[in-house]
């Protein structure tokens, strides 16, 4: 036997856990704030639960070795691809235009939301397996297939801001995976051409999908449909100014003028009561936070734990991105949640989920 | 171990640093999005985010009162509701529907009808469905809050006119602001929805009535709902108006007129007030300060005989021989008519075409020619002067020009001349054209108030004057000029007149009105008040044109009746019109009518007599204790002969009674004898006020009025 494994909560990285309850705390301040007058005023005290709740799964998947969950990874890309499928079976649950939920007891689980965890798994576990070999276009096509049969199952909800969050796990894979330059230009030439094609074909999005998706450009236009949303989240953003207008002051908040203040647009409604400083604040925690777990990475036992991190890293990066970007008019309108701000048990769960297992790969560094 | 190839990989610290410097580059874009949003255009956001959930409300000024000229309440608002409905407060408005309609008395049809004419609006745009909210669907909006949340209701303030049409041409009426006086300038002021003057005074003293509308400033949130408010900034409320007429003279005038065609202005020809202005058939201008349905719209502008024309001011009809006062004058002046002793036989003809006289009247000269509206002698008396003489004068005295009366709409008439003939129709004047001009026919054309502003101001020995309907004193200078600048007209003017000529004619047409072989209004003879007038007939069109048109169907001529009261520098000058009247006496009496009313209204004040008062007794109901029981109480002891059931009931001190009296001055003069069995009636709908029943004026009543004698019995 190689050396004895030590594991232990002296190794577990209680800096990163406290940017994140930061984080968390700012989150349920807020959607308490966005909720207290109207009748979801519970949804504060709920969000503490599900944080709890995600802290509790957090250390759990701290304890688990990840080179046992990586080898679980085919397992539960299984597992998670039949979940999808019931999903969109009369098993699902429907509700705000989209079958996106399963209903276990009185529970409803978004399982797209873990299949993003699985997907990163999954990702790793396939890139680690090359061994450090040049990439064929063969494995390249495999990559794609892995997530691209998930992605369709997704878009098929139809939910295209979880299917957009499966885009940089590949991204990631392939990019610190070893695809050479030449590949690299290839993979963006025909992915521009195929985005062309999927925008104009008119068949795998939805009128109102593509009308949330340019609506941000010009919100005026369209002041009443999608972009109502957009311009009412610049206001509140911007009517927001360097000091913000107080917790539970914001007249955009409060007036039901920002569109679900608690969850898609909580930066919007944060960023109003709390102005430029406390918007700023969340930044800096998200980038603290990404650079830790960028660190985390670089210090990682093997590849494997470098490439779940980044995956990881990948998917926060793209969802903080792409929603503080709709909040200010400068993205889409996609639906994406902001991780640990966004009220909602699949989103919270989710990111401790993945900082658990990213916990493990870091305390299992010096572990070989 | 599966991931046993993989062990002491690493990734690449080149592409890791990469990926950190990706992260720190976007998270600074992001930073400077908010910067640019939070700093640098903060202040347009936050104007944004104030529209966002700031509404302001309007208030609306309450439009200025009008009184007449003893400050009699004219025309007042009352409070009013509006109901709306805004679709954006209830998912299911379309099932509502009925309820709405059975809870707020509308036909649901039409309801429906609205709606869809509203449905390309935005949901939360407010649909006006009930104007004028009666207190009972007022409860019912408030009571189905919870049901029917789509309902809205707005106070208003709304214009209160006069019944049956009192004074409705010379008050006019307010409406809507359309489009086409949006893009007018002078409606700048204005917004869609706003309530204007459309005619009348209410459209020339528009500015001055309409007040400045406050608003309140409201919290709302985005659905809408008042959340609380920041301040309110208050109406001012639009200027009260004193009116010239004289609301006795004016209702005198109305009861004279009857259902009769045409009109009739009163005028201090001293000063141009007008005291009474009646135009017939008349509108009711209520109709048009709620919504005016389409189809009452449509029948009045249909009416062939166009109610909601002003004819006192905009009939432009041929004088007939009313235009023989002008004639006179020129006459005289040209020192002709003095001269002329003329022998009437029946017309004259002098170039080819005979010209009738109504009569023979034999010898005739300038003081008969007047009483007797001889056509022979003023078509001798026209031939003499010809058409451009008669031109000059009629021009002077402001024939064929508009007074500059301070309504919308006045007429100029039609003064011909050899010029205006050869301009118009290219063509020379024939001297006999100038015979049907004289008795005031052919092309002439005159408007009533131009009469009564024309010869008032004759008998004034040439004073013309401005008519108006507003007393210029309340009104800034600045005002009074534009006024008069929008109303461009003969305005004041002085016409010297020799006192001879002035003398003969006033006399003459003192003649008119005196009973006398010939004189041609003897019937509007007042005893004892010192009448003056002219008539007039005149055929809408020749007749050789009648003949073609009507295929022969006679209609009967406009009569004419201008009066004046005493007969030099008069007091009041009277023009009547009777469109189709046939015969000129009946307007004379008309005229005759609002004379006397004036007259014994003068007469009243100079001797301080009280005010005549109805004589009948009035129908009183009513509750009471009995005091003392005592039989000096003259209400007991009728009540105690005259009523069975309440004596029943052991009259005593301290007991309560109820009952119906007929009541005059001295007390209860009869008890009705089933008032104390009457029960309550059954409530059935709608009660219409009593005044509206009776609607119709009768001409009955009017001579009624006449007739009583100003001298009243003294009561004590």
């Amino acid at each position: 036997m190689p050396l004895r494994r030590f594991l232990s909560f002296r190794d577990f990285d209680w800096a990163l856990l406290g940017l994140v309850l930061l984080l968390c705390s700012m989150s349920v301040l807020e959607v308490h704030s966005a909720t207290v007058h109207t009748k979801f005023a519970s949804f504060g005290t709920r969000q503490i639960f599900w944080v709890a709740a995600g802290v509790a799964v957090m250390f759990i998947f701290a304890k688990i070795d990840y080179h046992r969950v990586i080898d679980w990874a085919p397992w539960a890309y299984g597992a998670g691809l039949l979940a999808l499928v019931a999903v969109l079976s009369p098993l699902g649950h429907k509700a705000l235009g989209g079958r996106r939920w399963i209903k276990l007891g009185p529970m409803l689980v978004q399982p797209s939301e873990y299949v993003k965890l699985i997907l990163i798994l999954a990702v790793a576990r396939y890139f680690a397996n090359l061994g450090g070999r040049s990439v064929t276009w063969r494995d390249i096509l495999k990559a794609f297939a892995l997530v691209g049969v998930p992605m369709l199952l997704v878009l098929k909800q139809p939910d295209l801001g979880t299917t957009l969050t499966y885009t940089p796990i590949l991204i990631a894979g392939l990019f610190l995976g070893g695809i050479n330059l030449r590949q690299s230009l290839i993979l963006l030439t025909v992915g521009a051409v195929l985005v062309g094609g999927v925008w104009t074909s008119g068949k795998f999005l939805k009128p109102y999908q593509k009308a949330r998706l340019t609506s941000f450009v010009n919100p005026q236009n369209d002041p009443r449909g999608a972009g109502y949303q957009v311009l009412q989240s610049e206001i509140a953003v911007g009517s927001g100014g360097i000091w913000g207008k107080g917790l539970e002051k914001g007249t955009q908040t409060q007036g039901y003028f920002l569109p679900i203040p608690y969850t898609d647009f909580i930066f919007a409604a944060f960023s109003e009561e709390h102005g430029f400083v406390g918007a700023f604040f969340i930044l800096l925690l998200y980038f603290l936070i990404l650079m830790r777990l960028i660190q985390n990475a670089q210090t990682a036992a093997d590849l494997p734990g470098s490439l779940i991190i980044m995956g990881i890293v990948a998917v926060l990066t793209f969802q903080i991105a792409v929603n503080v970007g709709m909040v200010i008019g400068l993205m889409p309108v996609t639906g994406i949640p902001l991780p640990l701000m966004s009220y909602g048990g699949s989103s919270v769960l989710f990111t401790f989920l993945a900082l658990g297992v990213a916990m493990n790969v870091r305390m299992r560094r010096f572990v070989n | 171990m599966v991931l046993g190839s993989s062990r002491g990989e690493k990734l690449s610290p080149i592409k890791l640093a990469f990926v950190q410097y990706g992260i720190l580059l976007l998270m600074l874009g992001l930073a400077a999005g908010l910067w640019r949003l939070q700093v640098l255009d903060v202040d347009s956001y936050r104007v944004l985010a104030e529209q966002n959930r700031i509404r302001k409300e309007p208030i609306l000024a309450p439009r200025g009162k009008l009184f007449d000229r003893e400050n009699r309440l004219v025309v007042d608002n009352y409070p009013s509701v509006t109901c709306f409905l805004v679709r954006e407060q209830n998912t299911n408005v379309d099932a509502d529907l009925p309820l709405i309609a059975q809870g707020l008395d509308l036909d649901l049809d039409q309801l429906r009808a609205t709606l869809h004419r509203f449905r390309s609006q935005p949901g939360y745009q407010p649909i006006p469905i009930k104007l004028d909210v009666t207190p009972d669907e007022q409860a019912f909006i408030a009571a189905h809050r919870n049901e029917l949340p789509e309902l809205e209701t707005i106070d208003e303030e709304r214009r209160l006119y006069p019944r049956d049409g009192f004074a409705a041409h010379l008050i006019g009426y307010v409406g809507e602001v359309s489009e086409d006086d949006l893009n007018n300038p002078r409606f700048a002021y204005y917004e869609p929805g706003d309530v204007v003057g459309k005619a009348g005074v209410e459209e020339t003293y528009d500015e001055l009535l309409r007040g400045k509308d406050g608003s309140r400033e409201v919290i709302v949130d985005s659905r809408g709902r008042e959340v609380g408010y920041f301040g309110i900034e208050h109406a001012e409320p639009g200027q009260d108006l004193k009116l010239t007429i004289d609301n006795d003279l004016q209702r005198a005038a109305e009861l004279a007129m009857g259902d009769r065609n045409g009109a009739i202005v009163a005028m201090d020809p001293r000063n141009g007030e007008i005291l009474a202005l009646v135009s017939r058939p008349s509108f009711d201008p209520n109709e048009f300060a709620v919504k005016i349905d389409r189809a009452e719209w449509n029948k009045l502008i249909t009416d062939p005989d166009h109610p909601l024309l002003n004819k006192a001011i905009q009939a432009q009809l041929a004088p007939g021989s009313t235009f023989k006062i002008l004639m006179s004058v020129a006459g005289l002046q040209e020192g002709i008519a003095q001269n002329m002793h003329i022998v009437c036989t029946g017309g004259w003809g002098p170039y080819g075409y005979y010209h009738h006289c109504d009569r023979k009247h034999g010898p005739v000269d300038i003081n008969t020619a007047i009483p007797y509206s001889c056509d022979t002698f003023y078509y001798m008396l026209g031939d003499k002067l010809g058409i451009d003489r008669i031109a000059k004068y009629a021009n002077e005295f402001g024939y064929g020009q508009k007074t500059g009366i301070d309504l919308p709409g006045e007429q100029s008439g039609l003064m011909p001349s050899a010029e205006w003939k050869l301009k118009n129709y290219h063509a020379r004047w024939y001297p006999d054209e100038t015979l049907d001009v004289a008795i005031g026919q052919g092309a002439v054309e005159a408007t009533p108030l131009q009469l009564a502003r024309i010869i008032g101001g004759i008998a004034s020995g040439g004073h013309m004057v401005r008519p108006h309907v507003v007393f210029p004193n309340q009104l800034s200078s600045d005002f009074n000029k534009s006024i008069e600048d929008s109303f461009p007209g003969t305005g004041d003017a002085y016409i010297p007149l020799d006192p001879a000529n002035w003398d003969i004619i006033t006399d003459g047409m003192a003649e008119v009105t005196e009973p006398g072989e010939f004189h041609t209004a003897g019937s509007a003879h007042l005893e004892g008040i010192d009448i003056a007038g002219k008539t007039g007939t005149a055929q809408e069109m020749s007749h050789a044109a009648l003949e073609k048109t009507n295929k022969g169907r006679a209609t009967n001529p406009n009569v004419w009746f201008v009066g004046l009261v005493p007969r030099r520098n008069p007091q009041l000058v009277v023009a009547v019109l009777w469109q189709n009247g046939e015969f000129s006496y009946y307007p004379a009496r008309i005229g005759a009518q609002v004379i006397a009313a004036f007259v014994n209204k003068k007469r009243r004040e100079a001797h301080n007599l009280p005010p005549e008062k109805a004589a009948a007794p009035v129908d009183v109901g009513a509750v009471w204790t009995t005091p003392g029981a005592g039989p000096d109480s003259r209400a007991d002891s009728s009540a105690r002969e005259k009523n069975s059931t309440i004596a029943e009931r052991n009259l005593g001190a301290g007991q309560i009674h109820s009952g119906h009296f007929f009541v005059d001055g001295n007390g209860i003069v009869t008890q009705k004898a089933d008032a104390a069995k009457a029960t309550p009636k059954p409530r059935t709908g709608r009660t219409t006020p009593p005044a509206a029943n009776s609607a119709k004026h009768s001409p009955q009543v009017a001579e009624l009025a006449v007739a009583r004698q100003p001298a009243r019995q003294k009561d004590q």
